[in-house]
C-alpha cells in the first residue's frame, strides 16, 4: 500500500482581493499609510469609490491626493453570515457607513469601540489580500485602540509576538533589538554569526530584556537552514538588518570583490532567509492567536536610482528590493506582509565622512516598529530618503543627473 | 442640480396592453441553465396565447446567470427571429423597465408581440460568484467589506431608516408576516410555513438589523408576459390589463450620504397626473420587496403617506390580500424566493394575474387598478434602478 506523499499545507482563505485598476491608487496610498482620494482636478471633488470621470463635472482628471480623514459614522452593522471564507472564519465581522468631512460615504471596517453618531477617523490599510481597505477609528487615540481584532487582522504588531533580528553585530541591529523589546515583542531572536568574535554593544545587547542571541550567517545556508529548523516555529516576524556598505563605483578593479561579498550578504542572504524561513511563516500564517505577520527588509534608497559614488552598493540594494517585491508576491498567498523600510544614510560607522542630514540607528528602528504597527508596505525614513522619493516621483531622469 | 422640466406631452400608452402572465414555478436550486428557465417561459406563453415562434417580433430579456450568452444568443438558442431586442440588466426594475420600453416599441409599430422574460438558475455556488463580481463599485468598495451582499448593505440602509424615522423590528416583521398569510394561499411559493411575529423576531440575526426573514432566498424560476396592441389581445380572446402610465429613474438622489428614499419620489405627481388618478384608487401595490424596509420606501415615496410615515401606516392597515391595504399578494419575494431578475418581474405577473381574474392565490376583491413598483441595482451602497407602473383591468 502507498502512502499518499503529505502535501504542504494549505494556505489560509484570503479577504477578497481583485480590484479595478484605478482602485490600486488606494492600495498606494494605503502601503505608506496615506489617506488619499480621488480629487477632481477641474472642480475639486472629492470622490469615492475610484472612478475614471468625476460625477460632477466628468473630468478625467481624477489624481489621488491626501483628504482629511474625519468624518461620521452614519449607521452601523455586524455580519453574522458571509458568502466569503475568510469572512466566515472570523465571524460576526463589524462595517459602517462613514460620511466624511470631504464628502463622499465611504463603506469601512468598523473599531468595535465606535458607535452610531461618532466622529471617526480613516485610514486606508491593506488587507491580508495586499489589497487597500477603508477603516474607522474612533476619533482620538483611545487606550486599547490596537487590540481591535479587526485591526489586528490588517497590521502586524510586534507586541506579543516572536520576532527574528537577522545581524545584530551593527548598530542598526541593535536598534532594531532595542525597539521591539520595548515594543513587547515576546522574544526578540538576535542573529551573530561568529559568535566567539566579540562586537561593540554586545554586552547592551545581552542585557536587553526578551533577547537572545542565536547563531545565524547569512553567507551560509546550513546556518540559516539549521536556525529555521531550530526556531522558525516560535518566529512571527523576521527583520533582516544585514549590512555591508562600502564607497566606490563599479569600474575600480577592487569594486568586483567587494560587490561579490556585498551581494553575498544582502542579495543572497537575503535568498537564504527566504527559501528557509518563507515555507516555516507561510505554513504558520493560519494559526490561531497571533500567526505569522510580516517579513522586514531594511534597505537603502539608492535601491530606487543609482547613486555613482557607491554604485556597486546601491546596485546591491536594487537587487534586494526586487527580490523583496518578488518575496512579497510568494508570500501573498498566505497573507504575511512583507514591508520594505527605506533609508538614506545612516549614522553609521560606514558613513562616518558623509555630511547630515543622516538617520540614526534608533531611528530607522523606530520606523520599523512602526511600520510594523500600523501594517504599512513602504516606508521612506528621514529626509534625503523622503527627498529622493519626491524626486523620483518628478522626474526620475533629472534626478539620475543630479546624483552624478 | 439642473432639474429637467417634466414633459406636458409625454405621450399615453393608449391601445398597448400586457398580458399572458406567465411563471414557471421557482425551485431552491436547479442543475438547469438560466436558458431552460427562459425557454419554459417563452414555451408557456406560447402555450397560453396560441401563438407560435414566428408571431413574436419582439423579444426583450432578463437574466443574470445567461452568461456568456446575452439576448442575442439567445434568439438563435430559441430560434426566434424577432425584429425587435432588448436587453434589461436592471435587476428589480426589470419588469417594469421592458415593459415600458416593449409598450413604447408596440405602440409605435416596432414590433406587434414583444414577449418580455425573465429567468435565473441558481447553482450552488452561483450566488456568492454573482455577488463577487456584481459591479465595479462592489469589487472595489464593498464586497471587500466582509462580503455580507446585500444583506450588508441593506442592514446599513435599515440601520439608519429605523434611527430617523422609529420604525421597530415589529413593523418590518408586520409586513413580513402578511406577506407569508398571502404566500400561503399561492400554489408557488417556496416558503409553506406560516410565520408568526414571534417567529420573525426570533429568527437568527444576518447583519443586524436584519434577521432571518427580512432575507429572501435566492432561488431559481422564471416569469414571461406579452406586449401587444388591444385589439390583437381581444382577437386572441386573451384577458389583458391596460398601462396607464409609467414612470423609471436611476441614481436619483446621489448626494444622499444613505439612502431612504428612492427615484419614485422624483416622479410619483407624473405618475398619477398621467393615469389621471390618485393613490386612493389603488386597489392593490405590488412593491420590490428584497427587504422589508425598501417597501417602506416604496409605500412613502408613491404617495400612500408622507416620508417617514410608512411605520405608522403600516401600523394601521392590515397589508394581506384580504386587508385594509393588499400588499405583495402572491407572498412577494420575502415568501415565494428571489430567482434572479424574474425577481423584477414577480409582481408585474402577479398584477396582471389580480387584473384579469387569474389569480393562482387569494384574489384582491374588484382589483381594478394595481400599482408596480421596481427596484433594483446595488452597485455599492444604495439601490439605483426604480420604476413603477399603474395598470387597470381592459374592463376596468
Amino acid at each position: 500500500m502507498t502512502e499518499p506523499l503529505p502535501g504542504p499545507e494549505p494556505d489560509p482563505p484570503l479577504p477578497p482581493g481583485t480590484r479595478s485598476r484605478t482602485a490600486r491608487g488606494l492600495t498606494a496610498a494605503a502601503a505608506e499609510g496615506r489617506f488619499a482620494l480621488q480629487v477632481c482636478a477641474d472642480c475639486a471633488t472629492v470622490i469615492y469609490p475610484p472612478r475614471d470621470a468625476c460625477p460632477r463635472c466628468l473630468s478625467p482628471r481624477l489624481p489621488f491626493k491626501e483628504v482629511p480623514s474625519g468624518g461620521v459614522l452614519l449607521a452601523a452593522t455586524t455580519i453574522h453570515a458571509s458568502t466569503d471564507a475568510y469572512f466566515r472564519d472570523r465571524l460576526p465581522w463589524r462595517i459602517g457607513t462613514v460620511q466624511l468631512d470631504s464628502g463622499p460615504t465611504i463603506l469601512a471596517h468598523l473599531h468595535r469601540e465606535l458607535r452610531e453618531g461618532e466622529r471617526v477617523r480613516m485610514a486606508l490599510k491593506l488587507d491580508k489580500s495586499g489589497s487597500a481597505v477603508a477603516f474607522a477609528l474612533p476619533a482620538t487615540e483611545t487606550p486599547d485602540m490596537t487590540e481591535d481584532p479587526q485591526w489586528r487582522e490588517l497590521t502586524a504588531d510586534p507586541k506579543q509576538r516572536g520576532v527574528l533580528v537577522t545581524d545584530g553585530r551593527g548598530a542598526v541591529g541593535q536598534a532594531v533589538a532595542a525597539a521591539l523589546s520595548e515594543a513587547e515583542a515576546s522574544r526578540v531572536l538576535v542573529g551573530i554569526a561568529d559568535q566567539a568574535k566579540p562586537f561593540g554593544g554586545e554586552a547592551a545587547l545581552r542585557r536587553t530584556a526578551r533577547v537572545e542571541i542565536v547563531p545565524l550567517d547569512l553567507t551560509d545556508a546550513g546556518s540559516v537552514a539549521t536556525l529555521a529548523g531550530a526556531i522558525g516555529s516560535e518566529v512571527d516576524i523576521i527583520v533582516n538588518t544585514a549590512e555591508h556598505v562600502r564607497a566606490g563605483g563599479i569600474i575600480e578593479p577592487e569594486s568586483m570583490v567587494l560587490a561579490r561579498a556585498a551581494m553575498d550578504i544582502r542579495y543572497f542572504g537575503l535568498m537564504r532567509l527566504a527559501q528557509a524561513f518563507a515555507p516555516v511563516l507561510r505554513a504558520r500564517s493560519a494559526a490561531s492567536g497571533n500567526p505569522a505577520a510580516a517579513f522586514v527588509n531594511l534597505l537603502s534608497v539608492y535601491a530606487l536610482t543609482s547613486w555613482p559614488a557607491y554604485g556597486a552598493f546601491a546596485a546591491t540594494e536594487a537587487a534586494c528590493l526586487s527580490a523583496t517585491q518578488a518575496l512579497r508576491a510568494a508570500l501573498r498567498p498566505a497573507g504575511i506582509k512583507v514591508v520594505s523600510v527605506f533609508s538614506g544614510p545612516l549614522e553609521t560607522e560606514a558613513f562616518h565622512h558623509l555630511p547630515p542630514p543622516k538617520v540614526a540607528p534608533a531611528a530607522l528602528a523606530r520606523a520599523t516598529v512602526d511600520a510594523l504597527r500600523r501594517g504599512l508596505e513602504d516606508v521612506f525614513v528621514g529626509d534625503v530618503a523622503e527627498d529622493i522619493r519626491a524626486r523620483l516621483a518628478v522626474n526620475p531622469k533629472a534626478l539620475e543627473r543630479e546624483l552624478e | 442640480m439642473a432639474r429637467i422640466a417634466a414633459s406636458a406631452r409625454r405621450q399615453a400608452y393608449d391601445g398597448v396592453v400586457a398580458t399572458a402572465p406567465v411563471t414557471i414555478p421557482y425551485r431552491r436550486y436547479s442543475t438547469n441553465t438560466a436558458h431552460w428557465w427562459i425557454g419554459r417561459a417563452v414555451r408557456e406563453v406560447l402555450t397560453r396565447t396560441g401563438l407560435t415562434r414566428t408571431d413574436i417580433d419582439g423579444l426583450s430579456v432578463s437574466s443574470f446567470t445567461l452568461g456568456p450568452d446575452s439576448a442575442i444568443g439567445l434568439t438563435q438558442h430559441l430560434g426566434l427571429s424577432p425584429r425587435w431586442l432588448d436587453t434589461v440588466p436592471l435587476g428589480g426594475a426589470s419588469g417594469v423597465v421592458a415593459l415600458r420600453r416593449a409598450a413604447r416599441a408596440v405602440q409605435c409599430g416596432d414590433a406587434e408581440r414583444v414577449l418580455c422574460v425573465a429567468g435565473d438558475t441558481n447553482h450552488v455556488d452561483s450566488f456568492r460568484r454573482t455577488l463577487a463580481s456584481f459591479s465595479r463599485f462592489a469589487q472595489d468598495a464593498a464586497y471587500p467589506y466582509g462580503a455580507g451582499g446585500p444583506n450588508a448593505g441593506f442592514a446599513l440602509i435599515t440601520r439608519h431608516y429605523m434611527q430617523r424615522y422609529g420604525a421597530t423590528r415589529e413593523d418590518f416583521g408586520t409586513i413580513c408576516v402578511a406577506q407569508r398569510q398571502n404566500a400561503l394561499r399561492f400554489p408557488h411559493a417556496l416558503m409553506k410555513q406560516p410565520l408568526t411575529l414571534e417567529d420573525y423576531l426570533a429568527a437568527r440575526p444576518i447583519a443586524d438589523p436584519l434577521h432571518l426573514f427580512d432575507c429572501v432566498m435566492p432561488c431559481a424560476g422564471a416569469e414571461a408576459f406579452l406586449i401587444c396592441r388591444e385589439d390583437a389581445a381581444r382577437a386572441l380572446n386573451l384577458p389583458a390589463a391596460r398601462i396607464l402610465a409609467t414612470i423609471e429613474r436611476h441614481n436619483a438622489f446621489p448626494d444622499d450620504p444613505i439612502q431612504d428614499r428612492g427615484g419614485w419620489a422624483l416622479d410619483v405627481g407624473e405618475l398619477y397626473a398621467m393615469a389621471g388618478i390618485g393613490p386612493d384608487q389603488v386597489d392593490f401595490l405590488e412593491t420590490y420587496d428584497d427587504y422589508p424596509v425598501i417597501a417602506m420606501m416604496q409605500i412613502e415615496d408613491l404617495g400612500f403617506c408622507g416620508k417617514g410615515e410608512a411605520p405608522a401606516f403600516i401600523r394601521s392597515h392590515t397589508l394581506t390580500v384580504d386587508g385594509s391595504f393588499p400588499h405583495n399578494t402572491s407572498g412577494g419575494q420575502l415568501s415565494v424566493g428571489q430567482a434572479g431578475a424574474a425577481g423584477g418581474y414577480l409582481g408585474l405577473v402577479e398584477a396582471l394575474r389580480q387584473l384579469t381574474g387569474a389569480a393562482l392565490g387569494a384574489a384582491v376583491r374588484e382589483a381594478r387598478i394595481g400599482l408596480v413598483s421596481g427596484f433594483g441595482m446595488i452597485t455599492y451602497d444604495r439601490g439605483l434602478a426604480s420604476g413603477a407602473v399603474l395598470l387597470a383591468g381592459l374592463n376596468a
